[in-house]
């Protein structure tokens, strides 16, 4: 028997597998008691529907949900991609110039502080395309933390290699991409983890405005669609895709973030103690 | 009259130098006065210290003979106008770039002089031999120790092959072993290749063990008020650690360092 719980992780094959049984194990023990739950106390479906009737929902719904699913997930896709372009290119324009920065940053600042459910409508109402305007919404509220990430980071290259770059006559281009670039990457990495997640919910959140109305068939919109029908599981399947949806991007944000700063920086680094 | 104006007053035994400080002053824009009337000269293949309290100006001193600054008044005369490799500059600390290997952090003032990596690993590889760190080339900064990282930082100011080396107390943040080892080594090269070197340093022990001429500073105003030169001979080793001559030196530079600060 091991005294000292500490020494668990001496066996990394050990503790990589508690690690992902542990959360398994939790999934298990919390969907069972729910299922057992409504099946004890006969609680109705409408009310509350049993896991195994929403997966039973979720297999069923499966091939109508998908065409919903792609339209999310491009849309979140893109949004997520125009706030690293959008917001990248913006936080490198502030970098050249305090000036740049103190006439645009509190434009930038104003459209994030404004609640996107509160702004949506209006986009929905002056763009022609539900499409473009869906993306806008979602891009409005990604791509800040992206900028502002990015622009400290571009701020805290070393004051020694700064000066260290001007001693050897480096061009302004040189220092840009050779030391501000660099040193602002794990910023706009943990910028980027931010934005991944709330592009999927700001664009969840459009479609919710601009709701049947609109001719978006988004999974939000196939919420709001059972829900007028009161089909609960189907609610919940939804539910169920947008988690995996949400989980997904963040795996994805976080592999590349590792990918790219394991070889070197703090936060990626594994420490034994 | 002091001993150390006497001191002053004795001409600089440098007849052309390298380059010169006239009448420099400079002044922050909070008024503070960092240097006053600095008046030296540095000659080819010197190895000169500039030894002070904190707030002396030693480091302000370094930085507007690198050019990071301007002097506020008068002028820096270089007998040949440096050219962006002719100077080399060691900070406190390493400052690496830690996304970057050990020989792309060399290779950067070549890289930013427009040299590709492949065609100036031969000088790369050259410049980590110096400083003892063949093999390393691949490794990254956080997997080397502080002594490691300050050789990487000595091996990247060497590579262009300076005129003059700059150092701002680079081994003042290292353990005392690491230290003296890194001090050792840097006279070595010294000694092997005579660039001219202004160290800047708060221990008197290690500018007498390194100089061939220690400036020693007071602060406020920042200035100069020894010039004292070290007359052993080069090679030193770790027997001059232990020597009279290096002792008599010690005492002679502590009491002109005692003298500055009480002015």
């Amino acid at each position: 028997m091991r005294a000292d719980v500490d020494d668990a992780p001496e066996d990394p094959g050990s503790g990589r597998l508690l690690k992902i049984i542990l959360p398994l194990a939790v999934a298990a023990v919390l969907l069972g008691s729910c299922e057992a739950a409504v099946r004890i106390y006969e609680i109705p479906h409408y009310l509350m529907p049993s896991p195994s009737r929403v997966f039973d929902s979720l297999w069923t719904d499966f091939p109508s949900l998908v065409p919903s699913w792609l339209v999310t997930i491009q849309i979140t896709g893109l949004a997520l991609l125009f706030s690293v372009l959008g917001g990248g290119a913006l936080a490198i324009l502030f970098a050249q110039s305090p000036w740049i920065e103190r006439a645009f940053l509190p434009y930038a600042v104003v459209l994030q502080v404004t609640p996107v459910v509160a702004i949506a409508p209006l986009i929905i109402i002056y763009v022609p395309s539900t499409y473009a305007a869906l993306l806008l919404c979602a891009w409005i509220v990604a791509f800040f933390p992206i900028l502002s990430n990015t622009t400290i980071g571009l701020h805290s290259a070393d004051h020694n290699l700064v000066d260290l770059f001007q001693l050897y006559g480096a061009s302004r281009w040189q220092t840009l991409t050779q030391l501000r670039l660099p040193s602002a990457l794990p910023y706009f990495l943990a910028g980027l983890k931010v934005s991944g997640g709330l592009s999927l919910i700001a664009a969840v959140v459009a479609e919710y405005v601009a709701g049947t109305a609109g001719t978006g068939t988004g999974l939000a919109y196939r919420v709001l669609e059972n829900s007028y029908r009161m089909n609960i599981p189907g609610m919940f399947a939804c539910l169920l895709l947008l988690a995996f949806t949400g989980v997904a991007i963040f795996g994805l944000t976080s592999f590349v973030s590792w990918l790219l700063l394991h070889r070197w920086h703090d936060s990626a680094l594994a420490r034994e103690r | 009259m002091t001993v150390a104006s006497d001191l002053l007053e004795r001409p600089s035994q440098v007849s052309s130098p390298l380059v010169r400080f006239e009448g420099v002053g400079k002044t922050f824009r909070n008024g503070t006065k960092a240097l006053v009337g600095l008046d030296v000269g540095i000659g080819a293949g010197e190895f000169v210290s500039l030894l002070g309290p904190s707030g002396c100006g030693k480091s302000t001193a370094l930085r507007l003979l690198a050019g990071l600054g301007r002097p506020s008044s008068g002028r820096i005369a270089w007998s040949e106008p440096p050219d962006r490799h002719d100077i080399g500059f060691v900070f406190q600390e390493p400052t690496l770039m830690p996304w970057a290997s050990v020989a792309r952090n060399v290779h950067l003032p070549l890289k930013l002089q427009g040299l590709r990596y492949r065609a100036s690993m031969p000088r790369v590889e050259e410049a980590l031999e110096m400083v003892g760190l063949e093999g390393f080339a691949a490794s990254y900064p956080r997997e080397l120790s502080g002594g490691m990282k300050m050789r990487v930082s000595i091996a990247r100011a060497l590579v262009t092959q300076p005129r003059i080396l700059l150092m701002d107390e680079p081994f003042a943040a290292l353990d005392e072993i690491t230290r003296s080892r890194l001090n050792g080594d840097l006279l070595h090269l010294w000694t092997e290749r005579r660039f001219t070197t202004v160290f800047v340093t708060h221990s008197v022990y290690e500018s007498v063990f390194l100089s061939s001429r220690i400036l020693v500073m007071a602060a406020r105003p920042g200035r100069i008020v020894a010039d004292l030169p070290v007359d052993a001979p080069f090679p030193r080793d770790e027997a001059f650690r232990m020597s009279e001559s290096y002792n008599r030196h010690c005492r002679a530079v502590s009491a002109a360092l005692r003298r500055a600060m009480e002015q």
